[in-house]
């Protein structure tokens, strides 16, 4: 069983690694493009059942994974 | 007075704070190891720059949960005097002693350079030492260095007068130009709202020697200890004998 966390810069801050990957992009002609977001995904095995660990994947997500004040965060539990 | 210079691992601006404040300054300083649970008799706290635990997931993310940073959280929420220089200022946003947070310079780039800051205000343990008017020549040298914090918390930083450094030009105004990583109102240092507590991207420790090219950054830890003779009645002993 594993935690699939991935977190993304909040949309107010400025993500200057999504920009340069989406101008990137716009070079090598892909039209359309409309914005690029770079964050991280993170894996986390478990053992134990999914509904108890929801909780407490959640909490580490808030206080150590990701940083409530520049980031947003999802992830599954399977 | 006696500072303790936190170490983590990864920390490299501890032995440039150890010398500044010991043997520039003439007061006692001793490091402190990450998993002390006291920091013991100190009167300030120092958590210096680096790249403490490698900057593993976030700047500073990892060091929060040193066991030394409960210890600091404690002597902070006490009133204690607590100075983070650039990974020292990230390590204390991501605590939650001081709001916001440093993301990735809006460049991409590592800046490495000195650059001058405006002091907007006198009135804090950490830079009441600078004459009014006065700029700072310092050094900086970060790659997460962009200060951000939400409408709120800005407004909240304004009108509670916690602005302490902001990056300008050579003649004091605050340009993007200036800004060397594109930090929101060009922030380059903080306090919280107690004004015990700062922190600051730019490293006063590798600026106060006129050896090393500049002195401006002694104002900094002089404002210190200033503010500790006065808590402490020195000062005022010392004046009295002249």
């Amino acid at each position: 069983m594993k935690a699939k966390i991935v977190i993304t810069p909040k949309k107010a801050v400025l993500d200057p690694q999504g920009k340069t990957v989406q101008t990137a992009l716009e070079h090598m002609g892909y039209d359309g493009v409309k914005a690029v977001h770079v964050g991280k995904y993170i894996e986390i095995e478990l053992v134990g059942d999914a509904e108890s660990w929801w909780p407490k994947i959640d909490e580490a997500c808030h206080k150590l994974l990701s940083n409530p004040v520049i980031e947003d965060y999802h992830f599954t539990i399977e | 007075m006696r500072f303790a210079v936190l170490q983590f691992p990864g920390s490299n601006c501890d032995q440039d704070c150890v010398h500044v404040l010991g043997n520039v300054l003439g007061q006692d300083a001793d490091y402190l190891w990450h998993k002390e649970e006291s920091i013991g008799d100190a009167d300030a706290v120092v958590v210096p720059g680096g790249f403490s635990y490698g900057d593993y997931l976030r700047t500073g993310s990892i060091a929060q949960f040193s066991p030394v940073m409960n210890a600091v959280k404690a002597f902070a929420n006490a009133g204690g005097l607590v100075i983070g220089i650039c990974n020292g200022f990230q390590i204390l946003c991501e605590t939650g002693l001081l709001p916001g947070a440093l993301v990735r310079n809006r460049s991409l780039q590592f800046r490495c350079e000195t650059i001058f800051l405006k002091i907007p205000t006198a009135d804090s343990p950490f830079t009441s030492e600078v004459p009014e008017g006065r700029l700072l020549r310092v050094p900086i040298a970060h790659g997460e260095g962009c200060y951000f914090a939400n409408d709120e918390a800005l407004a909240k930083l304004r009108a509670d007068d916690q602005i302490l450094f902001q990056y300008a030009t050579e003649t004091g105004d605050l340009t993007d130009e200036a800004n060397p990583n594109g930090s929101l109102l060009n922030i380059a240092g903080i306090c919280n709202e107690g004004r015990n507590v700062c922190g600051m991207m730019p490293h006063p420790e590798r600026a106060s020697e006129n050896v090393l090219g500049a002195d401006d950054g002694r104002r900094v830890f002089e404002s210190m200890l200033r503010h500790l003779e006065a808590k402490t009645g020195v000062g005022q002993a010392a004046t009295a004998e002249v």
